[in-house]
């Protein structure tokens, strides 16, 4: 028998009673569409979670460093060591004291009795590189330089919940806040930070300015890293900070990537995987069910194709290819329904879809495969029977 | 001398029941090539047994059955299959069309199992359609055809491949006066044609038609004169 006809017949099976095809159908459809909108949800939203990881918490380290009683730890100057690591993507060392945490600052120095003019604030004193570390960006301004730290000028930047406080909006009269009796001058705004947020309250000097305020060494190091770098720089730092003793300061390091990944993936993946093969074992069954009573009612022309010489091999093999079409059929239509699914709901959660070719081309073979193995029973059953009795 | 078709020698079929049913008692039976025999008998005597047999759809209990010489009864399922497929031509009483496929599609089927070349076969399926009379209707659906054109359209699917035998199981049971008429006319030509034809039936007027006539009855084959 040519394998032609061997197709021909089966589409020819199928094709004869159309509605009932694509209602079997259906049943891998629905299979494979759940198990490749879940899969493909899973891998996509697996990769939304670790997207954000990536972005705020994998690549952020801080270094904790501890007071020390004769010379500090971390001298200001070596952010530019710790700088030049490979990996390192912006650097800030801050200085900050019990002392330091609840002074009064005010904007100016009438005393208005209707008003709170003065703020309990906290003064820090950081290396340039600070609106960097801490992922924000200046509102308003500029931040102080290596030229007013050399040069210890009474300059402050002010965070942006800390200027509100104050009442200070404009920078271009060039307002100056007092911190106890000293008048500073505010060059800039820092705001919209996405780490360090207490910094939004703080007022910041430079270095050579905090020590009037008992800020004399780093306490502090907050160091972002480029993605997949946190773990080799999160080593390197104290070294770098503090050659000699880097034993005695704490890194603070986000888990590694790697380990959030899989997590996130494995947990989401398990879940589904099982939904999805509960849903093709119930399109499977939905097959064998329908080719078995298709079987039963094809009874007379199984008889008639065994008396024009058909073999029970050549009747087996067309029951068994008309439910493998009809899985195939499923898996095709499931897998496309499956990857707009998958589209829609990335759409509606402004996710980027994640689609892998692999399960695009499994889906059909997976449907063919459930409709092979749902129709092994009743190819067996028809191939079985007499010719006699088939006629009959 | 040339081989006959069918050459039955002591063909014995029981069924296994209590008490076990003989439905065929050593029939013997020669026919010769272009023959055209009519096997009567009451329903029951053993006559769809006779014709499976014969179809090589069931093997006899015991005894011999040559068909163009070779014998059968020895041979393994699937040989016996190849064997129907390319010797015997069946027409049954209920047609057996596919349905939904067309006149000419069902007539094509003919070909499909076996060692038949796909090219030509719609060719060879419209001269055995035009052979029947059946050349105006292959498009047709088998319902949209009366009972005698289909049972001519069976035929036509019966004489593809060129059968030594064409096997008739009541052919006229469902057909009215005018149709039996038109199909035992076109079984004549065939004949005349050199085909062999067997034709079981209990029908008068069918078996009248033919040259020979042999009675079964409690699966003993007798031959009319």
């Amino acid at each position: 028998m040519d394998v032609r006809d061997l197709v021909g017949e089966a589409f020819a099976g199928l094709l004869a009673r159309p509605v009932r095809s694509a209602l079997t159908t259906l049943g891998t459809v629905l299979g494979i569409t759940t198990l490749v909108i879940t899969l493909g949800v899973a891998a996509t939203a697996g990769n939304q979670i670790v997207g954000r990881f990536d972005e705020l918490v994998a690549t952020a380290i801080t270094v904790e460093v501890p007071e020390s009683e004769n010379t500090p730890l971390v001298a200001w100057d070596a952010i530019d060591r710790l700088t030049r690591l490979r990996g390192v993507v912006s650097a800030a060392a801050v200085a900050e004291s019990k002392d330091s945490v609840n002074l009064s600052v005010r904007s100016n120095d009438l005393v208005d009795p209707t008003r709170v003019t003065a703020q309990t604030l906290t003064v820090l004193a950081a290396t340039p590189g600070l609106p960097e570390a801490a992922r924000g960006r200046m509102t308003r301004g500029r931040f102080f330089d290596a030229g007013h730290i050399e040069r210890a000028d009474r300059v402050a930047v002010l965070g942006g919940q800390a200027a509100k406080m104050l009442g200070v909006t404009r920078l271009d009269r060039a307002p100056a806040i007092f911190i106890g009796r000293d008048a500073y001058t505010v060059i800039g705004i820092m705001g919209d930070l996405r780490r360090e947020r207490d910094l939004s309250t703080a007022v910041i000097v430079p270095p050579s300015v905090g020590r009037r305020f008992g800020l004399r060494d780093v306490t502090r190091v907050l160091v972002n890293t480029s993605l997949g770098a946190a773990d080799l720089v999160a080593g390197q730092a104290p070294t770098a900070l503090s050659p000699g003793n880097g034993d005695a300061l704490q890194v603070i390091a986000p888990p590694s990537p790697t380990r959030a990944r899989d997590q996130a993936q494995d947990d989401v993946d398990a879940l589904f995987l099982i939904l999805g093969l509960v849903s093709l074992v119930v399109g499977a069954v939905g097959i064998a069910n329908v080719t078995l009573v298709t079987v039963m009612e094809r009874v007379a022309e199984i008889g008639l194709r065994r008396s024009l010489g058909a073999a029970r091999r050549h009747i087996a093999a067309q029951f068994l290819l008309e439910s493998t079409l009809t899985g195939l059929a499923g898996g095709v239509i499931g897998a496309s329904v499956g990857v707009v699914g998958i589209v829609a709901i990335s759409a509606a959660k402004q996710w980027t879809p994640l689609l892998d070719v692999r399960l695009a081309v499994a889906a059909p073979v997976a449907g063919a495969v459930v409709g092979l193995l749902a129709g092994l029973y009743p190819a067996l059953r028809a191939a079985r029977m007499e010719p006699v009795d088939a006629l009959r | 001398m040339p081989e006959p078709v069918i050459e039955l020698d002591r063909v014995r079929k029981d069924f296994p029941s209590r008490p076990p049913v003989r439905a065929l008692a050593d029939v013997s039976l020669r026919v010769d090539r272009g023959d055209y025999v009519a096997v009567i008998g009451p329903s029951g005597s053993g006559k769809s047994t006779l014709l499976n047999v014969l179809g090589l759809l069931d093997r006899p209990t015991s005894g011999s059955y040559r068909l163009d010489g070779a014998e059968t009864t020895e041979l393994a399922d699937g040989a016996r299959t190849r064997l129907r497929g390319r010797r015997i031509g069946f027409v049954f009483q209920s047609f057996h069309l596919l349905a939904h496929r067309s006149v000419v599609e069902n007539v094509m089927l003919a070909e499909i199992y076996g060692d038949h070349a796909r090219k030509g076969r719609r060719e060879r399926a419209l001269a055995a359609l035009e052979r029947v009379g059946l050349g105006h209707r292959v498009g047709f659906l088998p319902d949209r055809l009366s009972g005698g054109e289909r049972q001519r359209a069976a035929i036509a699917r019966a004489l593809m491949g060129q059968p030594s035998l064409l096997l008739c199981d009541e052919p006229t049971g469902n057909l009215d006066s005018r149709n039996t008429e038109a199909v035992l006319d076109l079984f004549d030509e065939l004949r005349e044609h050199g085909l062999t034809i067997l034709v079981i039936t209990h029908e008068q007027e069918v078996s009248e038609r033919a040259a020979r006539r042999v009675r079964i009855i409690d699966g003993v084959l007798v031959e009319e004169a």
